[in-house]
């Protein structure tokens, strides 16, 4: 049957990955071209050109990121409440540096004084470097297993703490989701530059794509190494959502079990690469367009091999790993799951719609005299 | 144990962020409104002084809006970060508005508030004006969502409890949607967005025409904003007055505490207007009463009783023994214990669930209760009298001047123009009076759902994550540093647009333009 509990749990943990690399392609150049106002801006006016290019759209990229932890919410409840109670601190700084986003776009050319604006400048550089790069430790760290449990009564006791987060391996992950994201930016700068700024935005292509790949390469093999997890006991994918029916055991490598017992998902990882390299050549050939593709293409192959090394765990336990929520045990009832999806069924192609509408409006190169010219209505 | 100061500090914390985030949406509610109407205007007459106008206020909407943005983002976060025991026993149905939420309407909103500000010179007139009319739809859509979410937490409908799962489950999406409390709320919250943002630009207009500036616009601002504010508080008012009623029918501990009615008076019941309420005698002293206005707003007759606080508490009490029952059999499905009797057990109990765990501030092993500790949950089950009661009358008055007020300004903006000073000072220092009015509905809606997070189920006590109160001391210093700078820094560029006023265009033709001659 097409709509039992099963099949709505593997389509929402497919809509839960969509949504989020739908935030890592649109939101995610946002969060590389602020990292990169700084660096390549050398003059008020070209970093005036670099923050318009994302402008008018980076208000509603960042409803992807929003429209995630909703959907989260939603259909997997308990796995929301695990990662934002446990996850604390970090989301309290990625929040933190979140606010620094409308403020700094919509204040920061409000003024002329020199001393504001380079203080937004500071600001929107953080509001994109701190999630950039927890959004990847908190992956990593998924990876590593987090140290929470319930009681009988399903309330959550978490028992890590933020210091511990920040592990070689998560923070390695979080390398690659930083690095990752300032070569979509500044391929997304690409697209949207002429000169100068244009120029300089290859030798970052090249530079962050090269990075990236190396470090998830690297990821890969350390994957082999740690623990990984698996269900020691029979998977009941029909289930009543209780994650404490289930035994869980954990042994270095079983991240890896997956392609063994599936081999055609190794194409996944290693689309990452391929698109890569695809990224570097076809910006260096000034066809950024098509570089935009490819990069937005690795981005979410990368995302995709997180995903499904783990499946089907969505937060495994290390301190108590029968607590471990997986696909199978973590979700919404299976009214909620059904009534979600006829929503996001109808909801997400009319939102796809307009957004490209959107995008289409937008289009074209920012330069510097499009700046001069709108001096007064521009960011 | 929870610990009495973790739940404190969990509730000030979300107490101070949700009623910062408030001071920015209504604006952007009644606002976008505002601004579709203006540029309506535009298109339809063709005179460029409504494209201006559309854009002057558009900057300070603008201004406004990154606040909304920023401070709604903590509401989404908040939830999971602070409220997780919440978060885990009814994000299956609480879970489900906030994501359609950014699904149907902040997607919507987002993108075309983008469009707005960039898309003057890329988009044709209507198209520009269709963008416009989508953001104010987004933004409407946006609070009817959050509200379906809200009004379940005052409402709990089209939901059972789960004893394998240990949380609600939805059983009727339609029944969650089309819930009384939502649908009142959503009507009665984003009228009142309509009526700030129409204070606020009659304020400002009457600003101007008090400094002599730019008086076609000013005029014209002025006129738009007496009527779409006029019609606002009318319906903030009756609409106000029909949750009343709902309240009447659903919450009817809310409204005896906010209405201080102690005791089950002969029907119709009259009104306290005013007095001092008294929590530990149960009485009002200096009370002036009058007659049968409360049976009247309560339950639409002169035959219906309003039920006082004692009675209220009278059956809370049994409501608390009957909820041991609940839990005790609870705990035994729990262990595994399965078997028909404590089935039915649980069945016959269940929907006094939420008041056995009311005794969980007492003592951990609720089966165990003693009378005191009964009494004590009882007593505890029914919201604190004197800050509802004078709150919820702040902001009746708050309305009823404004509506003074109001009314005036289409009087004079339809017969003399609106040249009297002290309507035009009047319309300027009125400004604060709806954002106050805001904040104490908020404050009456959800101080009067205590001690409930959700009502009669789930009690705020147990609601709460398992942090340290170090945790809680930290985030919360580190929003309201945060908060207070942003504040600043938003009041600054407000004010400094606001004296500017539409010379801030740089068209050529505003005040300081013409009277200096250089552009600023």
């Amino acid at each position: 049957m097409i709509f039992d509990y099963e099949t709505m749990r593997l389509i929402w943990w497919a809509l839960l990955g969509a949504l989020l690399i739908g935030f890592a392609i649109t939101g995610g150049f946002d969060l590389g071209v602020a990292i990169l106002l700084p660096f390549l801006g050398k003059n008020d006016t070209e970093r005036r050109v670099i923050i318009n290019t994302v402008g008018a759209t980076w208000e509603g990229n960042q409803v992807w990121f929003v429209t995630a932890g909703g959907a989260l919410f939603a259909a997997w409840p308990m796995a929301y409440s695990v990662a934002f109670s446990g996850f604390y601190f970090a989301l309290l700084l990625t929040l933190f540096a979140l606010f620094l986003r409308p403020v700094g776009f919509d204040y920061r050319s409000k003024l002329p004084s020199p001393i504001w604006r380079r203080n937004w400048d500071i600001a929107l550089f953080v509001g994109g470097l701190v999630p950039a790069l927890i959004f990847g430790v908190a992956f990593g760290n998924l990876l590593k297993g987090v140290p929470f449990h319930f009681d009988n009564e399903m309330r959550i006791f978490y028992t890590g703490s933020f210091w511990a987060l920040l592990n070689p391996f998560s923070l390695a992950a979080g390398l690659v989701s930083l690095c990752m994201l300032i070569m979509h930016g500044a391929v997304f700068l690409q697209v949207k530059t002429v000169g100068d700024i244009n120029q300089r935005c290859k030798t970052v292509v090249t530079l962050f794509t090269i990075i990236t790949l190396v470090i998830f390469a690297l990821a890969g093999f350390w994957v082999s190494a740690i623990d990984g997890y698996q269900i020691s006991s029979a998977i009941l994918p029909n289930a009543v959502s209780n994650p404490l029916a289930k035994t869980v055991t954990n042994a270095a490598g079983l991240w890896l079990a997956n392609y063994g017992r599936c081999p055609v998902l190794w194409v996944i990882p290693a689309l990452a690469f391929v698109t890569g390299i695809t990224t570097v050549l076809l910006s260096k050939l000034d066809r950024p367009g098509l570089a935009f593709i490819s990069s937005s293409l690795t981005l979410a192959t990368i995302i995709l091999t997180a995903g499904v090394s783990m499946f089907p765990f969505l937060i495994p336990s290390s301190s108590e790993m029968n607590s471990s929520l997986t696909v199978w045990d973590a979700s919404s009832s299976l009214a909620t799951l059904k009534i979600m999806f006829w929503v996001t069924l109808i909801f997400l192609p009319i939102v796809l719609s307009y957004t490209t509408w959107a995008f289409r409006v937008m289009r074209g190169k920012i330069t510097l005299e499009y700046i001069h010219q709108n001096d007064h209505t521009t960011y | 144990m929870i610990s009495e100061s973790m739940v404190d500090l969990s509730r000030w914390q979300f107490a101070a962020t949700s009623l910062y985030h408030f001071l920015f949406v209504p604006l952007t509610l009644g606002l976008s409104f505002l601004l579709a109407i203006m540029e309506s205007t535009y298109v339809m007459t063709g005179k460029e002084i409504y494209k201006d106008m559309t854009q002057f206020w558009g900057k300070l909407f603008g201004i406004n809006f990154a606040l909304g943005v920023l401070t709604g983002l903590t509401m989404e976060f908040q939830f999971g970060m602070n409220w997780s025991y919440f978060s885990h026993y009814v994000g299956d149905i609480f879970g489900a508005p906030l994501a359609i939420e950014g699904l149907m309407a902040f997607f919507l909103e987002a993108t075309f508030v983008g469009l707005f500000f960039f898309g003057w010179d890329k988009l044709g007139k209507g198209q520009h004006l269709l963008v416009t009319w989508l953001v104010a739809l987004g933004t409407n859509l946006s609070a009817l969502w959050i509200l379906v979410a809200n009004g379940w937490m005052q409402n709990p409908v089209g939901a059972e409890f789960n004893y394998e799962t240990m949380r609600m489950e939805l059983s009727s999406f339609g029944a969650l949607l089309f819930n009384p409390a939502a649908q009142v709320k959503f009507v009665h919250t984003v009228a009142a967005g309509y009526t700030t943002a129409s204070a606020f630009v009659l304020g400002i207009s009457a600003y101007y025409m008090l400094k002599g500036r730019d008086a076609a616009f000013a005029q014209r601002s002025y006129t738009i904003a007496a009527g779409f504010g006029l019609a606002a508080i009318l319906s903030v008012i009756v609409l106000g007055d029909e949750s009343g009623y709902t309240d009447g029918e659903v919450q009817k501990a809310k409204l005896a505490a906010i209405e201080a009615e102690w005791h089950t008076e002969e029907a119709p019941a009259s009104f306290t207007a005013i007095g001092i309420p008294d929590q530990e005698l149960m009485e009002t002293r200096y009370a002036v009463k009058i007659p049968w206005i409360l049976g009247l707003i309560g339950t639409r007759s002169v035959d219906t009783p309003i039920t006082g606080l004692t009675e209220i508490l009278e059956k809370n009490r049994l409501r608390v023994r009957n909820g041991i029952h609940a839990y005790g059999a609870l705990q035994l499905l729990r262990a595994g214990q399965k078997d028909e009797s404590t089935l039915a057990e649980f069945e016959r109990y269940k929907q006094d669930l939420g008041y056995g765990l009311l005794l969980k501030r007492y003592t951990e092993k609720v089966v165990d209760a003693t009378d005191q500790q009964i009494e004590l949950a009882a007593k505890s089950s029914l919201p604190r009298v004197v800050p509802l009661f004078w709150t919820f009358r702040v902001m009746v008055a708050c309305g009823f001047i404004m509506l003074a007020i109001f009314i005036f300004a289409v009087i004079a903006s339809s017969i003399r123009k609106c040249r009297q000073n002290w309507l035009l000072r009047a319309s300027l220092y009125m400004i604060p009076l709806p954002w106050l009015a805001c904040e104490m509905g908020w404050f009456v809606a959800e101080f009067g759902r205590q001690p409930w997070t959700i009502a009669e189920i789930l009690p705020t006590f147990l609601s709460v994550s398992s942090l340290t109160e170090l945790d809680l001391y930290l985030s919360l210093a580190g929003y309201i540093g945060l908060y207070t700078l942003f504040l600043i820094i938003e009041m600054f560029l407000m004010i400094k647009f606001i004296k500017l006023g539409p010379s801030s265009l740089h068209k050529g033709r505003y005040h300081f333009e013409i009277a200096t001659g250089a552009s600023l």
